[in-house]
């Protein structure tokens, strides 16, 4: 006897967690399988970047409805997830002055769509931002993005949905799913099986195992983020800080979290082992990052690095998720393989999912992220 | 074929005799050291300037800290020795180093881990204060620089350690007031086959408390902490406590050196992706090793305290004995005979430190018991209560999930000190074995890494 719901969503990430909240709050009963533990991977490991600018223009609405949830997630889950609107900045380098041109048609579109940007050089970016090295040229700074705690997201939107009536069963890892009848039927390593007509795929670096069951793959590559952390300092720097450059090394961030730690990413991400459920960060690319990360804030080569991590993140070729219905059954949903950038959407991906299969349709453009353009043929 | 690669971590006792049996075989290994000099904790060595004798800093061990010294000094010229050189990761193959900013990458065919050991530390209330050392530390203060850690010291906690660095603080001339020792007489009795397997060390142990008692030091058994009272501004002041059921007591002092015996340092082997099994006589996670010290990886090996707590003399048999298994995995010829006497020494230590655990065994209920108010967790300043509320809000039991969500082991050490208290915490509020805990992943860098590192110009 299989357990049954109107919603089963495979994938207890940030994804999965929110839109199990949303459902529940379209009345929906739901149960949420994750593998492991809710939030361990991708959603969990992340740099924490709650960051609109930079993100493809046909992305704002989906940015700008998630930024409304960020900003009330503390009366939403009752509970603290570190969000601070703090700022964002994104710098470029003296030796890229064409990407200042870029940041300015940028600032242009985001505006249309209720983005502010304020474009800074010179003194102006030095006097708001004195960390900045010599190599700096110019700055787009968001006054309404920031950041929040990975770890800490993800859990809460669970507990959340759990506490509205969302059942959630962790260590099930799922290895088989169909569609007999008007029901999906999907069936844990243990024997377990759970029953509903609605399945959302929210499984992220593991997304593709499912789809691919339905006659769906996607050519998704499993990555990590190149993570570190520095002992705590006193609090001082606000904005999360970022490079634009088309060069994956230099393409590194910063953001000091309240505590005082300074929290470092990017650089060239490592290789990650959904098999194996485990993700390492590769010691050349800590040494490659500080050295961008020296750069980009001299100031910081003061310091000690305590810790490294990465995590399980799926990315597809053109960097954008599959998000939306399949195109080959009816009554299935996908939301993953969010490319390294899911964190700042994910509260607003999970209320538009939630939205699409409790109304059928949604205000929110999804269609760059139908899971069709990988269709053969 | 080029001669094979060897790398040693370490140059405390184990450190030590494995260069040498690999000098002894014609390889010249790199030896990679934290330290300023050899030596490594326990045969520490004091700073070029300093003229302490032997019999003075090292009491019963003299001999040996001498003849280790003297190997390894022997050996410098045959070796590649890197001192104040941090292991900082370990990955495909090479181990990456930090020497101040300077960052190597260290190809290896073996790779020996002998790493030695940190305290292992059960919080008590107040400990966080100005004037709490660990054990390790107290000793290290006393030999490297001649100094104690206050004027009125006070030895908590349990272990060959808390009798050996209080007997060391006495002949220094330094005020001991009291040596409180958490387990029962009792246990030592129950120890004693075990123990009696190295005669001469046992008798060095008790040969110890009847000093310390002859000097006059308050030594009390069965002691139950409550707590090391002081404040933030003017650091400890007195410690209170109960002996077994008895009332409580309070005695004063500016100092106190904590610690109940050693834990491996296994963060080294964590990187290097070694399996680890849960050790129910000391309630740790070990690397898993056969009995020549090869880990769960092709190519790595471990000895010493480093893998597990066996002390200094079954370290330096251990050594020698993992760089032969080591040799002749690599297809030098090796004397088999001689590693079976090895083989046999070991053991004849692994019995011995079993009677020691038995003796002074791991007061896991203590961390059950602390107080809400008390820190558990120093670097982040989490309280008992902090956790335990976290534990209730989030239904985290496992002991990575209690890190991610609450700090704890989430600071500058990475829970090496407050971990294992930290996993007997959790175990006694979710009421399920601590080995169902789990264990911290290790994650690099093992210390602090400058992010200078790489730098040519700094």
């Amino acid at each position: 006897m299989s357990a049954a719901s109107d919603v089963i969503i495979v994938g207890g990430g940030l994804m999965g967690s929110s839109a199990a909240l949303f459902l529940r709050g379209h009345g929906l009963s739901v149960t949420l399988l994750e593998t492991d533990l809710i939030g361990r991977q991708a959603s969990g490991t992340n740099f924490g970047n709650v960051r609109r600018q930079g993100r493809p223009i046909h992305q704002l609405p989906l940015a700008n409805r998630a930024i409304d949830i960020w900003r009330r997630s503390r009366e939403l889950l009752g509970a603290d997830v570190e969000y601070l609107q703090s700022g964002h900045i994104r710098v470029c380098y003296r030796e890229r002055p064409e990407l200042v041109g870029s940041m300015e048609e940028y600032a242009d579109k985001a505006r249309a769509e209720g983005l502010d940007l304020e474009l800074l050089s010179g003194n102006a970016l030095r006097d708001k931002f004195p960390f900045f090295g010599a190599d700096v040229l110019a700055g787009s700074y968001s006054a309404t993005d920031g950041h929040a705690n990975p770890r800490l997201a993800a859990p809460a939107f669970a507990r959340a949905a759990e506490r509205l009536g969302a059942v959630i069963h962790e260590h099930t890892k799922i290895v088989d799913a169909q569609k007999i009848g008007e029901d999906f039927v999907v069936s844990a390593a243990d024997g377990r099986t759970f029953r509903a007509p609605i399945l959302l795929v929210t499984a992220g670096a593991w997304g593709n195992a499912l789809s691919s069951q339905f006659g769906e793959p996607v050519p998704i590559v499993p990555r990590g983020p190149n993570m570190s952390v520095t002992e705590p300092v006193p609090y001082a720097i606000l904005p999360a800080v970022g490079v634009m450059t088309p060069v994956e090394e230099e393409t590194v961030y910063f953001r000091q979290v309240a505590r005082g730690n300074i929290v470092l990413g990017g650089s060239t991400r490592g290789p990650s082992f959904p098999d194996q459920y485990r993700a390492y960060v590769e010691p050349q690319n800590t040494v490659s990052q500080l050295k961008h990360i020296r750069r980009l804030a001299p100031a910081l080569g003061k310091l000690n690095i305590i810790r490294v991590w990465s995590g399980i993140e799926g990315y597809l070729p053109d960097s954008q998720p599959v998000m939306g219905p399949s195109a080959t059954t009816s009554g299935l949903y996908y939301a993953f393989g969010f490319s390294g950038s899911g964190f700042q959407i994910g509260p607003g991906v999970g209320e538009t999912m939630a939205e699409i299969i409790a109304q059928g349709a949604t205000d929110i453009p999804i269609a760059p992220y139908t899971i069709g353009r990988f269709a053969k043929g | 074929m080029a001669d094979p690669r060897i790398i040693i971590v370490g140059a405390g006792p184990a450190g030590t005799r494995a260069a040498e049996a690999c000098v002894q075989a014609g390889i010249r290994p790199i030896v990679l050291d934290e330290g300023r000099r050899d030596g490594g904790q326990i045969y520490r060595r004091q700073p070029d300037n300093f003229t302490r004798p032997y019999a003075k800093l090292y009491g019963t061990e003299a001999p040996r800290a001498q003849a280790l010294h003297e190997t390894f000094d022997g050996l410098k010229d045959r070796i590649d020795y890197r001192a104040e050189t941090l292991v900082w990761n370990i990955a495909d193959g090479h181990v990456r180093t930090a020497t101040r900013t300077m960052e190597s990458a260290l190809p290896f065919d073996a790779l020996l881990l002998c790493t030695g050991a940190t305290d292992r530390l059960m919080p008590v209330k107040g400990w966080q204060f100005a004037g709490a050392y660990s054990l390790g530390g107290a000793q290290v203060a006393l030999k490297s620089q001649a100094v104690s850690i206050g004027h009125k010291v006070v030895f908590m906690g349990s272990g060959p350690l808390l009798y050996l660095v209080a007997s060391q603080y006495v002949q220094a001339g330094a005020d001991v007031v009291a040596v409180l020792d958490t387990a029962p007489y009792s246990a030592r009795i129950k120890a004693l086959p075990d123990l009696l397997a190295v005669p001469s060390v046992l008798w060095n142990g008790v040969a110890l408390t009847l000093a310390l008692k002859r000097a006059g030091v308050m030594v009390r058994n069965s002691v139950k902490p409550l707590e090391i009272l002081g404040n933030v501004e003017d650091g400890l002041s007195g410690i209170r406590f109960r002996v077994g059921a008895g009332a409580e007591q309070t005695i004063a002092c500016d100092a106190v050196a904590m610690g109940h015996h050693l834990r491996p340092e296994t963060q080294l082997a964590d990187l290097a992706r070694c399996a680890f099994a849960f050790d129910p006589v000391t309630r740790q996670w070990l690397p898993e090793r056969d009995g020549d010290g090869r880990s769960s990886v092709a190519g790595v090996y471990l000895a010493g305290d480093g893998a597990k707590i066996l002390g200094a003399r079954s370290a330096e048999a251990s050594g020698r004995l993992t760089a032969l298994a080591a040799l002749g995995d690599l297809g030098l010829p090796v004397d088999k005979g001689e590693m079976a006497s090895l083989r046999g020494d070991v053991g004849t230590y692994a019995k011995f430190a079993r009677g020691l655990a038995t003796a002074f065994p791991w007061p896991a209920e203590q961390a059950g018991a602390l107080p809400d108010e008390a820190i558990l967790c120093r670097c982040e300043g989490v309280t008992a209560g902090d956790l335990r509320a976290v534990m209730r809000e989030t239904g985290a039991k496992e002991a990575n999930r209690a890190k991610a969500f609450s700090r704890v082991g989430m600071g500058r050490c990475q829970g090496r000190y407050c971990g294992l208290a930290a996993a007997e915490l959790i175990a006694a509020q979710a009421d399920i074995p601590v080995e169902q805990v789990g264990r911290l992943r290790g994650q690099a860098p093992v210390k602090p890494l400058n992010i200078s590192i790489g730098d040519t110009d700094a």
